[in-house]
């Protein structure tokens, strides 16, 4: 089992995504989940066994590792691609639900139903208006929350994205300050740039999607007020009746209320 | 056979469950199977070979990693993983058996053979209160374990062939100990969610009883 699994889950949110939110799953899995699986942790594979310390005391390399890389690129990586997902599985978890909706309704044999079968419902493609697109909208604010902690996670923890070939360790046991050495310096900075060259792409796809989805609402929300606009009388009609409801309500309320305190 | 098989059952298991038990899936799944296998593995792999004593004498570095890790953190996990999906296979062997006994009688028995009522209703909190069970004692065995989640850069051994207290140093320290509060963060969440969902059953069926026993009184 790998990453394969998470690609099926995402694949089948990617059905109900904007054009922008498949052009960013594409990004995903091809510059990072890919790159990752492939090339990025053969480079770091070897990591600890490479890292090599001037001085033959024992556990001064191991201590002198874990003081320098308290979690490894990779691993931090591998969680923001997790994280990162994640959000993703609501927008899932919504369709689902929107789903079962349907089914239960067309079981029953409701006729406002438009579906011949149950498997037209399966393959539907739900369109991002109503309550869907807030779960939409909120699962991309959490994405380019999560791409933006952990960005900033690397940058806080490794002093910017280059990786030195030596460091100065004067950790006990180290019986001084002792030279330690990275193995492949060079090609892990050329991955950690790839990686987070590909994260910012990531983060203004986002952004790119968020406002898409701003603007489309606001547009729709202004098509909606300028068509009520466009039909006064039938609106007048309904209000009218309305306020006769209100009317007669209130003055039902009134009666109760001096009822009472008669 | 590998951990493609924990990844389907759950899938199967995610058909008859309630939607605080497909959140449950959902945080197995993505908090800690994937993590598990994505990054933890790594982590432990060479745990035995980087594990480093200040001295020469052979098999003194072999008694004392044996000695302060008698099952590695990775295999308990491991261990926890499959012992807390392994539950929700009683309600997939139940809903089996109602299917098999309404193809054998060759007539509708049950209403669907998925919903939960009924015997299906016990099934699906007795495996509810194991998956919790299990939960809490393998959080309690780590704990006893290791003295805590946390796990120190040293440790002093004096068992023999080491001459005496000698210094051992852990690889990798604070990368296991941050993905050891990964793994204890969703077992709390698993134990969260588990608990409310047993609640949410309770209650409903509860008063479902309630109103069908009242509905007969009027009646």
């Amino acid at each position: 089992m790998d990453w394969g699994a998470l690609h099926t889950i995402l694949g089948g949110v990617n059905k109900h995504s904007t054009s922008i939110g498949k052009i960013w799953l594409t990004v995903l899995f091809i510059f990072r989940i890919m790159i990752l699986v492939v090339a990025a942790e053969k480079v770091w594979g070897d990591e600890q066994d490479d890292f090599v310390c001037n001085t033959l005391q024992p556990g001064c390399r191991n201590v002198c590792y874990d003081h320098f890389f308290p979690i490894s690129h990779i691993r931090l990586w591998a969680l923001q691609l997790i994280f990162v997902s994640t959000p993703a599985l609501l927008v899932a978890m919504h369709v689902a639900y929107r789903r079962h909706e349907k089914k239960r309704l067309f079981r029953k044999g409701d006729q406002k139903c438009e579906y011949k079968d149950i498997e037209e419902i399966r393959k539907q493609r739900f369109r991002i208006e109503g309550s869907l697109w807030w779960t939409y909208t909120s699962s991309i604010f959490f994405r380019l929350i999560f791409e933006a902690v952990f960005m900033y996670a690397f940058y806080f923890m490794y002093d910017g994205f280059r990786m030195p070939r030596l460091m100065k360790c004067n950790a006990w046991p180290c019986p001084n300050t002792v030279d330690c050495f990275v193995s492949r310096p060079t090609e892990k900075t050329v991955f950690t740039i790839f990686m987070i060259a590909v994260s910012s792409i990531c983060i203004l796809l986002n952004v790119a999607e968020l406002c898409y989805l701003l603007t489309k609402f606001f547009l729709r929300r202004s098509k909606k007020a300028g068509n009520s606009k466009q039909q006064p009388n039938h609106e007048n009609k309904e209000e009218s009746k309305q306020n006769e409801m209100n009317e007669l309500i209130s003055d039902s309320c009134q009666n109760t209320v001096i009822g009472f305190t008669s | 056979m590998s951990w493609a098989f924990l990844r389907d059952l759950l899938s199967g298991v995610n058909k008859y469950s309630t939607g605080i038990g497909r959140i449950w899936v959902a945080v197995v799944f993505m908090f800690r199977l994937l993590v598990y296998i994505a990054v933890a593995e790594n982590i432990w792999k060479h745990e035995h070979d980087e594990f480093e004593c200040n001295i020469k004498q052979p098999g003194c570095e072999n008694v004392c990693f044996d000695h302060f890790f008698p099952v590695s953190h990775i295999r308990l996990w491991a261990l926890q993983l499959i012992m807390v999906s392994t539950p929700s296979l009683l309600v997939v062997f139940h809903v089996a058996y109602r299917e098999n006994r309404e193809k054998h009688h060759n007539q509708k028995l049950y209403r669907k053979p998925g919903k939960i009522d009924g015997g299906l209703l016990c099934t699906y909190l007795i495996s509810l209160i194991l998956k919790t069970g299990v939960e809490i004692v393998f959080l309690v065995l780590f704990y006893k374990l290791y003295n805590g989640f946390k796990i120190p850069h040293l440790v002093k051994c004096d068992i023999k062939p080491c001459p005496n207290t000698v210094d051992c140093y852990i690889s990798k320290p604070t990368e296991k100990m941050i993905f050891l509060y990964f793994l204890v963060a969703p077992s709390c969440l698993c134990i969260i969610l588990n608990l409310s969902e047993l609640s949410y059953l309770i209650f409903k069926y509860s008063i479902k009883c309630y109103l069908k026993r009242h509905m007969k009184k009027q009646q």
